[in-house]
């Protein structure tokens, strides 16, 4: 399927930081440049090792925010207050910094345009981070495919890549927000959790046969998957992600 | 517990170190009721080790430890392993 881009061991590859972008008050994108890198699918992972002075290392999984594009590779991160290494990556990072990251990994869950559509997006928090990936892989190729992304955020300012998301919806890309703890002022929009009669209005109906990914916490994703399946859509087609707490 | 449940999307690189290929979209079969579903799709637990289970038995289908640069898999909860090459 993805050929030499998921296949064979993995090495871990230098990472330069040449970019940091704040998307919301707990959340950073991390641009890095990685000479080594052979390109990657939207969806897929990186491993993150960190490795102190003293030789004690720490490794997490991230998902890659950025479409595929040469060496460069964006993660968007967001700080778990008592993690070991969010804080270091979001907080202590600069420009020309070198990390170690191994990757792409994972091909389970990932969409790329000859898979086709249409396509059901849900998303939780950063639980948007891979399916970003997926947005922007379209936009990039030209791709034409019904996408739809239901996005649930706590309120309007946790809303990562608002304003891009924003830009690149219309014609065939619909973006539905839920805001589910505060809503600004005049929002007419949904402001609740996900729920099944919420993915039923967004959605493709069962009978399109869309394949549909969700991202999120475990309960959200746990949530959303089951309402999938009493809607009547396929669960061969539904695709999970689960972000777990340990994340950090 | 539920809560720190994840997917065998998140053991994607340890089992890429490991087979040297991408596993989560190998497909597993349970030795306890017999489903199968890709590895990217069942149950991941981690504690001091991590278990991957089955998502409708909740069977443990292989559990990982690894430190001092080895890693230890018993997969005895795997009655068979389909993998692309």
């Amino acid at each position: 399927m993805a050929g030499a881009a998921v296949l064979g061991r993995l090495t871990w590859l230098v990472a330069e930081v040449v970019d940091i972008v704040p998307e919301t008050p707990r959340v950073k994108t991390i641009a890095f440049d990685v000479p080594e890198w052979r390109g990657h699918l939207p969806g897929q992972h990186v491993d993150v090792r960190l490795t102190a002075e003293d030789g004690y290392q720490a490794q997490r999984s991230y998902s890659i925010a950025s479409a595929p594009d040469s060496t460069r590779v964006e993660l968007t991160i967001e700080r778990i207050g008592d993690g070991e290494v969010s804080p270091y990556l979001t907080d202590e990072l600069r420009a020309g910094d070198q990390i170690e990251l191994r990757g792409p990994v994972g091909g389970y869950f990932v969409w790329e345009p000859s898979r086709g559509g249409p396509l059901l997006l849900v998303a939780g928090g950063s639980g948007v981070v891979p399916l970003m990936a997926m947005v922007r892989h379209r936009a990039a190729t030209g791709s034409d495919v019904d996408m739809r992304l239901l996005f649930s955020s706590r309120g309007w300012d946790d809303v990562i890549y608002r304003d891009e998301l924003a830009r690149l919806a219309g014609d065939s890309l619909a973006v539905v927000h839920t805001l589910t703890r505060s809503q600004p002022d005049g929002w007419t929009g949904y402001e609740r959790r996900v729920d099944a009669e919420m993915l039923a209005e967004v959605g493709p109906s069962p009978a399109a046969g869309p394949h549909v990914y969700v991202c999120g916490p475990t309960p959200f994703v746990k949530t959303g998957a089951e309402a999938l399946v009493g809607l009547g859509h396929d669960p061969q087609r539904i695709r999970t992600e689960r972000f777990g707490p340990t994340g950090g | 517990m539920d809560a720190l449940m994840l997917d065998g999307n998140a053991v994607a690189g340890l089992l890429q170190e490991v087979f040297a290929a991408e596993m989560t979209t190998a497909i597993g079969t349970c030795s306890g009721c017999g489903a199968t579903d890709a590895v990217g799709a069942v149950h991941v637990f981690r504690g001091a080790g991590i278990v991957l289970r089955c998502p409708h038995c909740d069977n443990a289908l292989m559990r990982i430890v690894s430190g001092n640069s080895r890693v230890w898999i018993d997969c005895r909860g795997l009655r068979a392993l389909e993998v692309a090459l």
